[in-house]
């Protein structure tokens, strides 16, 4: 009762005090929030509105008028095309990714390997695929892989070796729509493998080396554990952007031969743009969300488990 | 090799005087060189391809004498181009378009980047995640609700989204935008806290802290993002395949690959010009600003 | 006039409370010393003095006003950071400036005051460089230099100190005191070495877990600490603390502090101590200085201890002993040329008018 008493008036005071500060708190956070507003804004509108609207579309007629629920997935189902398109999807994202990686792990490691003066001068160069823009390079691998004019066939007829359909024959295409995916994101795996490369502590070098251990131990026990963070996100990021890669295929094949090397991406932009058919269209892009939701699950939880680990 | 001589091969390596190191550390170093050799000429031989393949006449390439050396080089392919009404067209459109939307990207990115690692309000975290988790969700799938969503703007208000190269300006944010905050948060963060509290206590509101210590501070990062922004909309193919379709309103990518390529003949010598011409703005800032831009692409994921 | 008043403060967070009532006033141009191990809660409260903290509970009042709600900026307060808090992009002028323009003084008044402020800490020429370009202990002089030209009610310094080698926290110590003989501002100071506490303060704030222990001038917690932590903590080498009896027989009070060893009670202590004979829950202390070798000193009553040297650490001016006492490690001061070695046995004499009687259950120095 005593303590009652005495803690009314202090409330009483502290109740103001407390409206004061609220007062105050309510200030930072609504600027705080102002300030994120725009961003809020767009990625409601302009990415999550329609992705959730995609799912709607795709229950439409193609006309846009009737509701059809599965309608459109049913009639996918059925489509050959559509079951090798998610197989070519599949295949060139995880073989690109693969190759990817390695080459990136390996170019990494030579240019770690020599004094750093120079790395800046070879680094710079071998990044050059990723800085321009994919575009102009695919249009380049057109050129070389022209049927009649193509440099590279040039060379093997100096070599006396048959000329090759690179965009002409359906696993020719595949493997030149893989190839130029490679040349064109293996530089960024470079650089991240380097920068992870360079975050190792070259102490535990010198302990693994005191302990007796050679090159492949070292690689195996110091470099790969520590390397596992950037290597998962790095792998798991380009998956995602190789999966749903647009501007290679249509450039290069155009989806051909006879829609061999279509992706969801490519395919969809036919459908969907070229075709007319938009609800179609948006049903073959969203058979890549069930792919995506597990990279993206995994991202998320290396990236929940790294920041743990640091704190 | 002891291990002795195995732990002085690490040392005099970081120091890299040739004079010291032993034989074992400098054939490893020529194989090094070679094979960097070879990856080099993996990926340098096409932008070089296109060069060599710009500076030709069409007689020359349909000559086909030796796709890999230039006979009689020349120039008209550039000058062709570079006064082309379309080509410069595209090559406007494409500039416009970018320095807006890099413009743009900076004034939601900045302060939503400074909200969210510095300001501490309800949700702050989950923002922060779910904005990376955005960039996931890719153009691929965005883009045909994305024109059905126009479509029906212009059913309803009359305003024409379709079509208009300035519709560009609110889709491209939509890439940039959430990485280049994730970009700016990491660098912001990393900024100690002691700053915003001496230039608190100096009396500085949060405008101020931002504006006059953070961006300061933080401008490195806000370069790499700045080139991030750039050379992703520069490059950009599928938003504007999609959405433009008449020549005066189209970017350079869409540009070059669309209108060049008419009908079975192709002048590959313009093309190869075109492209090496449209690859040549985010060439020389990189050229330029390596370093920065190296930093924009490790910030995102080292710093994660 | 710059009177800081904290009453009954409190701070929580989450579920810990960092301070748990607080109650200080410190004087116009007094300089108070903060001090206390790590998580005693000398931070936080700076930290609430400047606002930079929410207080949780009590009242933070300057010149007699209450400054609760009152943001940082408008306190009129400046503060010195434990990492001097530079801004990396502006020149020394400018972070030393960075405060008044934003307040948009007058230019003339604002280098007027820079180089008064630079003129006090010797930084002058220092001026154009960046803080890249300065060492730490100049980097520290802009901190307060940065700090002083604002001309603010209250100094608050946060472990200022502690990012310096040893050499150098000697050296700004007494630039931090001479500055303050200069420009007499109201100063609280948070360390965690209680040499800086000694040497800097007019009165010393002893905390621990967040609660005040004792407050006084620097000699009245060395010789005349109130309570165990006190007695512990203020003073280097530490106050011997040794569990102990008190007996009495006809020769008066002594203190048994092992089978073998018991030591006569001065009779000025006697009578606080005599309603405690018999009891358990003791502790005797007795500062290493007031144990030291055999002087002929007629007069005070000197127990004698018989000590088996088992370390001996020479430090030129003195030497320090160490020996067990029942088990315990106990330090005393010889002079360097007493033949204190490790293994040798010497006579050491406690000069029993500095002992301090501890009462285990409350800590409270009898």
């Amino acid at each position: 009762m005593v303590d009652a008493a005495l803690q009314t008036p202090s409330i009483a005071r502290g109740a103001s005090r407390r409206s004061a500060l609220r007062r105050a708190l309510r200030r930072k956070s609504t600027i705080a929030f102002l300030m994120t507003l725009p961003l809020i804004l767009l990625v409601a509108l302009l990415v999550l509105y329609p992705a959730l609207y995609s799912l709607h579309l795709a229950t439409l007629n193609k006309s846009m008028e009737r509701f059809v629920g599965f309608g459109n997935f049913l009639f996918l189902f059925k489509r050959e095309t559509f079951w090798m398109v998610v197989q070519q999807s599949c295949i060139f994202a995880i073989t690109a990714v693969i190759f990817k990686a390695l080459i990136g792990f390996i170019v990494a490691h030579f240019v770690h390997n020599i004094p750093s003066k120079g790395q800046r001068k070879w680094r710079g160069m071998l990044l050059v695929p990723w800085v321009i823009p994919p575009a102009m390079s695919c249009l380049a691998w057109l050129w070389l892989f022209d049927p009649s004019y193509s440099a590279f066939n040039w060379i093997l007829d100096r070599l006396s070796i048959a000329a090759v359909p690179w965009t002409g024959d359906a696993n020719w295409a595949r493997f030149s729509v893989i190839l130029v995916n490679v040349w064109i994101g293996a530089p960024f795996f470079m650089i991240m493998y380097l920068a992870a490369l360079k975050s190792v502590p070259e102490q535990l070098y010198e302990a693994a080396a005191i302990d007796g251990a050679n090159w492949w131990q070292r690689m195996w026990y110091v470099t790969l554990p520590m390397m596992r963070n950037i290597m998962a996100i790095t792998a798991l990021f380009s998956l995602i952007v190789t999966f749903a890669n647009f501007d290679i295929v249509r450039i290069l094949t155009a989806g051909g031969p006879v829609d061999r090397t279509h992706v969801f991406a490519t395919w969809a932009f036919r459908v969907g743009i070229e075709g007319g058919d938009l609800p179609l269209g948006a049903s073959v892009s969203l058979f890549m969300v069930p792919i995506l939701t597990v990279a993206a699950i995994f991202i998320l939880r290396d990236i929940h488990r790294r920041a743990s680990e640091m704190s | 090799m002891t291990v002795a001589s195995l732990a002085t091969d690490a040392a005099t390596a970081r120091r890299s005087r040739y004079g010291s190191i032993s034989r074992d550390r400098r054939w490893a170093l020529r194989w090094s060189y070679f094979f960097l050799t070879v990856f080099a000429i993996f990926f340098l031989m096409p932008p070089v391809y296109m060069l060599i393949t710009s500076l030709k006449t069409s007689q020359e390439i349909s000559a086909a004498t030796d796709p890999w050396w230039v006979h009689n080089p020349t120039l008209g392919n550039y000058i062709e181009l570079l006064t082309s009404p379309t080509y410069l067209a595209f090559f406007r459109n494409s500039a416009l378009v970018s320095v807006i939307v890099v413009v743009i990207t900076m004034l939601i990115s900045v302060p939503a980047a400074f909200a969210l690692s510095r300001m501490r309000f309800w949700g702050s975290a989950t923002l922060a995640t779910g904005v990376f988790l955005t960039y996931l969700i890719p153009e691929t799938l965005l883009f045909i609700p994305l024109f059905k969503m126009f479509a029906l703007v212009n059913e309803y208000t009359g305003i024409q989204l379709i079509n208009r190269w300035w519709v560009l300006l609110l889709l491209y944010p939509t890439l940039t935008v959430p990485f280049c905050t994730w970009i700016m948060i990491g660098y912001f963060a990393s900024i100690p806290k002691e700053l915003d509290e001496a230039a608190l206590m100096d009396g500085a509101n949060y405008r101020q802290i931002l504006t006059r210590v953070f961006i300061p501070v933080a401008l490195p990062g806000l370069i790499a993002a700045t080139i991030f922004a750039f050379t992703v909309s520069w490059a950009q193919f599928l938003y504007p395949l999609a959405f433009t379709t008449s020549a005066d309103q189209l970017v350079l990518p869409v540009g070059i690959v669309t209108s060049l390529i008419k009908g079975d003949v192709f002048n590959w010598g313009q093309i190869m010009t075109g492209a090496l011409l449209g690859a040549a703005p985010p060439l020389i800032i990189y050229a330029f600003l390596m370093d920065y831009y190296i930093a924009g692409l490790t910030a995102g994921a080292t710093k994660g | 006039m710059a009177q800081v008043s904290l009453r009954k403060l409190f701070k929580r967070f989450d579920d810990t409370e960092a301070v748990r009532g607080i109650d200080l006033e410190i004087a116009d141009k007094e300089f108070v010393v903060l001090v206390g191990p790590s998580g005693c809660g000398k931070t936080t409260t700076l930290r609430m003095i400047a606002g930079l903290e929410e207080v949780s509970a009590g009242e933070i009042a300057v010149d007699g006003e209450v400054v609760n709600d009152v943001p940082p900026k408008d306190r009129d307060m400046a503060m010195v950071f434990q990492n001097y808090a530079l801004y990396p992009h502006m020149t020394v002028y400018e972070n030393m400036s960075f405060g008044l323009r934003l307040k948009r003084y007058p230019k003339d008044e604002i280098a007027r005051r820079v180089q008064e402020a630079a003129r006090i800490l010797d930084i002058t020429e220092l001026l154009d460089r960046k803080p890249r370009q300065l060492s730490g202990g100049q980097r520290q002089r802009v901190a307060m230099g940065r700090a002083i030209v604002r001309n603010p009610k209250v100094f608050l310094f946060d472990e200022p100190l502690s990012n310096l080698d040893a050499k150098l926290r000697v050296q700004m110590r007494t630039e931090i005191k001479r500055v303050h003989q200069k420009v007499r501002t109201t100063t609280v100071y948070v360390t965690h070495d209680q040499v800086e506490a000694m040497t800097l303060a007019d009165r010393v704030v002893v905390m621990n877990r967040g609660r005040i222990e004792q407050i006084g001038a620097p000699n009245e917690l060395y010789h005349a600490p109130k309570t165990r932590f006190v007695a512990g903590f203020i003073g280097s080498p530490a106050m011997n603390l040794l569990p102990c009896r008190l007996e009495e027989d006809d020769r008066g009070l002594r203190v048994r502090l092992s089978e073998e060893l018991a030591l006569p009670v001065p009779p000025a202590h006697a009578a606080r101590y005599r309603s405690h004979v018999g009891g358990a829950g003791l502790t005797f202390g007795l500062r290493p200085e007031h144990l030291t070798e055999n002087k002929s000193n007629g007069g005070s009553p000197l127990g004698m201890i018989d000590a088996h040297i088992e370390v001996a650490e020479p430090l030129g001016m003195e030497t320090l002993v160490f020996f067990r006492i029942n088990g315990l490690d106990v330090c005393g001061r010889v002079s360097p040329n007493a033949g204190a070695r490790e293994g040798a046995r010497m006579r050491l004499c406690a000069s029993l008018d500095n002992m301090h009687l501890i009462d285990d259950a409350t800590g409270a120095v009898l």
